[in-house]
């Protein structure tokens, strides 16, 4: 187990703070976080896995999510702290042995970002939303989707990634 | 094997990889030892003064390092220059902390510092602040009497204040067949890219700062923490490697810039300040307008008067503008015009460039009107805009150094099926839904600045190409590299394009589509330039193939210098390295425009937008369901990344017309839907079927690229076509910004 790897957590005593661990990408980690710590601060800021971005920190735009024992959620949303015991998967944790995921590979291919800082969310939530099996149409997507904002304006391009990984199946 | 050409290849971005698989660091994603956190505490007044900022109880927290306020913050620079930076208009710009005046409303007042993010938030939350509040005004509609003229300024050179007026248009619009006359209404707008700004500031073991920070020009950063600090540039390193979005909102330096470099200075340790998406909507904005067109057309449909008025928002500091109203007479040759733009000064933050500044604005009006005079005309829309065609710039009485604007009227026409359109209003319909077709022309400027560039070529034979440019998400890494590669015929694997550095050799901030003309032509000028060292050199090594041979008659090919008559002939770039002791052999040079070959041409991009709505008939709700833009914008360097940035124009498009808006609380001066929940903008299920066209366009003249930037073609035609598309649906014709069901019912 580790704790405190990155060398992050400040040298001050705080008050309430908790040993918790989970598994992050696989690996068994601990935070000694405070109870008020999101799930997403405890990951960019306690473990280094800055790839999960804040956009808003209120839920509303989506580039926070990861997986959570396999369903998508908005870590922002979540207190670091419930989480003990769970399988955090991160956009850090997605390819394997430097293969990228399937999905990563149709961003790239469907040019599905600009900027790129909706995209780890928009690819944990696509991730998780197929394996919710509840979308069986392109406009179904697109609504399954739109908790994932993109100012880019890359929509078409990120349902056209999504809709490619769908029609290869794999996620029945 | 000779080199083929990577300009007008659809190369997939390179920073792919690092972009899908979270590797890509932004401002606030960077970590070192004892990072201190920032918070920043807002006005909750608009206007008046601070009587007391009480911070004691914040500064007692365990962990609370400390309060900066106006009243302990540093002596800083003194005059309204050392602020100024390189998007700033007129007159004296906003200087955070710097006394107890309240301006706006969410005005930063005090940062808090803290050893973790979330003490220094709560500490934020428990200043206590009493105020003196004053009169204020906020709203443009009510102070339309305070109108008066901008003041000139630098900026007024890029943006240049509307033409005299020409001709009789009082007459020639009151003899005209048909004659049409609107008044267009503008909310504010904010940026709002999903990055929130930050500053990450790395105080140096010597006191110097490294800076990661979000913003669209490195250097313009780095020249402001200079003057504003009274620090040496070479001892202030701004980088921004990768910027979430920024559509304007990083031309200029934002707040949290300084407040994260005075608490590292002040407190010499490392410092982040990150703002909240509320405080995002507490510095620049599109400012809200309200314009009037009058036009009027002969029997024939010829355009013979124009009339185009507006009156925007800026704030009580500083004079900002935007090129609103000279569009219409570019693009239709009346002889008789008027043109006005006013400013009302407002207990507001000073607006600022946002996507296609102006030109949304304005050819929204535009564009609107001319599909009011065709149905005045019962002329088809699309054939008013052939009537009034035009190579020719009235307005600069010069031409066009290309214009290809009606190859995208008739091949947009031809695939969106436009011929398929009954001009009548809600004569189409899809069950319960009314379906609207419509169309709308766009123009935007083809700009070129300086820049300089640095191309070296290294003991393994690869290229590296440096400079201090930023890729906001619009491909630059990519075509910069594919630029480079042609220039030295290398693969793409060869050539390393390294950007988003202030040390790196001057750039621009990046913005107003001149990103590859002006970055673009640099490297092409590096590129040249080290070609001709290389050959100098390839000459005189002993023995040289090359020894007698002038450029004309090599190619630069497979990594090294062919003969061009006897490719067997070669002398590889590395060898060329090692005779100079594998010392790299390097370049750096800067591009100018050509102004004497320039100023006889207007250079600008063209598009054509056809759009279709679904207006349901019992609920006003609006979609659209299909669109289309056809561009002419002369070289497309890269299809794929290209092809993007128009989607992301008209998804912006789109955005403007049916979503988004700031709402303004006049009675408190304060906007109301600061988050992303109630201030729209599209969900993936409000965009379906968008479609692109690059039509063919050769230019000679506009830079040696022979290409004119789209960052903002893609957004300028939709909205009007929008709202032409909602009118054929519907009969109804809107013309307030963002339309909205209700208004349809």
């Amino acid at each position: 187990m580790q704790t405190n790897p990155t060398g992050l957590k400040p040298k001050i005593a705080l008050a309430n703070s908790r040993v918790i661990s989970f598994h992050v990408n696989g690996i068994p980690r601990m935070v000694d976080v405070s109870p008020w710590v999101s799930l997403l601060d405890a990951l960019r800021e306690h473990l280094d896995l800055t790839g999960t971005k804040k956009g808003c920190d209120h839920g509303q735009c989506g580039a926070c999510t990861v997986l959570c024992d396999g369903k998508r959620i908005l870590s922002c949303l979540t207190l670091a702290v419930m989480k003990e015991g769970s399988e955090i998967t991160t956009i850090e944790g997605l390819a394997q042995d430097n293969h990228l995921h399937p999905l990563q590979k149709a961003f790239i291919k469907h040019d599905a970002f600009q900027c790129g800082y909706c995209t780890p969310g928009q690819i944990c939530s696509a991730i998780g939303m197929l394996s919710e099996g509840k979308a069986n149409s392109r406009a179904e997507v697109q609504e399954l989707m739109s908790g994932n904002l993109c100012r880019c304006g890359a929509n078409t391009n990120i349902i056209d990634a999504i809709m490619e990984i769908k029609n290869a199946g794999g996620y029945e | 094997m000779s080199h083929k050409p990577w300009i007008g290849q659809p190369v997939s971005r390179i920073e792919g990889q690092l972009k899908v698989t979270g590797v890509a660091r932004y401002a606030g994603d960077y970590h070192v030892p004892e990072l201190l956190c920032g918070y920043v505490v807002n006005s909750a007044i608009t206007r008046g003064k601070i009587l007391e900022i009480d911070t004691r109880e914040a500064k007692a927290i365990n962990g609370v390092v400390e309060v900066f306020t106006h009243q302990n913050r540093p002596s800083l620079a003194w005059f309204d220059l050392q602020y100024a930076d390189m998007d700033a208009p007129s007159g004296a710009p906003f200087r955070p902390l710097q006394h107890d005046d309240i301006k706006y409303n969410g005005q930063p007042i005090a940062l808090v510092v803290a050893e973790t993010f979330e003490l220094a938030r709560y500490a934020a939350s428990i200043i206590s602040v009493t105020y003196k509040e004053e009169r204020f005004s906020t709203d443009l509609e009510s102070n339309k009497d305070k109108a008066r003229n901008p003041k000139m300024g630098l900026a007024t050179f890029l943006k240049p204040l509307p033409a005299k007026p020409s001709g009789d248009f009082d007459k020639a619009f009151s003899d005209a067949t048909a004659q049409v006359s609107a008044d267009f209404t503008h909310a504010a707008e904010h940026h709002n890219p999903i990055e929130l700004f930050a500053t990450t500031v790395v105080y140096e073991e010597d006191g110097k700062l490294t800076i990661y920070d979000k913003t669209q020009g490195t250097i313009n950063c780095q020249l402001y923490v200079g003057n504003v600090f009274g620090l040496h540039y070479n001892d202030v390193r701004v980088i921004s490697p990768y910027v979430g979005g920024a559509f304007g909102s990083g031309l200029r330096p934002q707040y949290q810039l300084f407040l994260s470099v005075m608490a590292a200075l002040e407190l010499k340790r490392s410092v982040r300040v990150t703002l909240d998406r509320q405080q995002m909507f507490t510095f620049g904005h599109r400012p809200p307008t309200m314009q009037q067109t009058r036009f009027g057309a002969d029997a024939q449909g010829k355009v013979t008067a124009l009339s185009h008025e507006a009156l925007a928002e800026t704030s009580q500091y500083e004079d900002y503008t935007e090129v609103v109203v000279n569009w219409s007479n570019m693009l239709y040759p009346a002889a008789n015009t008027s043109f006005g733009y006013k400013l009302v000064p407002l207990d507001v933050f000073s607006p600022l460039d946002m996507r296609a500044p102006g030109g949304s604005t304005g050819m929204h009006a535009i564009e609107s009107s001319m599909d009011q005079l065709a149905y005045a005309l019962k002329i088809d829309p699309l054939a008013l805009r052939l009537i009034n065609y035009t190579d020719f710039d009235v307005t600069a009485n010069r031409p066009y150094s290309s214009k290809e604007l009606r190859q995208c009227y008739l091949q947009g026409a031809e695939k969106f099926g436009w011929s398929d359109r009954n001009p009548e209003p809600r004569s189409m319909r899809r069950g319960h839904k009314l379906v609207g077709y419509g169309m709308a022309t766009g123009i935007w400027e083809a700009m070129q600045v300086l820049a300089r560039v640095e191309a070296l070529m290294t003991a393994e034979g690869k290229l590296e190409i440096n400079s201090a440019v930023t890729d906001i998400g619009t491909g630059t890494l990519t075509v910069m590299t594919q630029i480079a590669a042609d220039e030295l015929g290398l693969p793409l694997e060869n050539v390393t394009f390294s950007y988003g550095d202030s040390k790196m050799p001057f750039a621009p901030v990046q913005g107003g589509s001149f990103t590859v003309s002006t970055v673009g032509s640099a490297v092409k000028a590096a590129g040249k330039a080290l070609r001709k060292k290389l050959l100098k050199k390839a000459k005189n090594m002993a023995d040289s193939p090359l020894k007698n041979m002038s450029e004309k008659e090599v190619v630069f090919e497979r990594g090294g210098i062919a003969l061009k008559h006897n490719p067997d002939v070669i002398v590889y770039f590395k060898d060329i390295v090692a005779t100079r002791k594998n010392k790299a052999i390097k370049t750096t040079n800067m591009a100018f425009p050509n102004v004497f070959k320039l100023k006889n041409y207007t250079r600008a991009a063209h598009s054509a937008a056809f759009v279709e709505v679904e207006v349901d008939e019992e609920l006003g709700t609006i979609q659209v369901t299909r669109a289309i833009t056809a561009v002419a914008a002369g070289n497309i360097i890269n299809p794929k990344t290209a092809r993007s940035q128009i989607l992301g124009g008209m998804v912006w498009g789109i955005s403007k017309a049916l979503f988004e808006e700031t709402v303004t609380d006049h009675r408190f001066g304060k906007y109301m839907n600061q988050n992303l929940a109630e201030y729209h903008i599209p969900v993936h299920a409000d965009i379906h079927d968008l479609d692109v066209i690059f039509v063919t366009e050769k230019d000679e003249i506009v830079n040696e690229l022979g290409s004119k930037g789209i960052g903002e073609i893609g957004l300028v035609a939709m909205p009007p076509a929008i709202a032409n598309a909602i009118y054929h649906a519907t009969g109804k014709r809107i013309n307030q910004l963002p339309i909205h069901f209700d208004q349809l019912l």
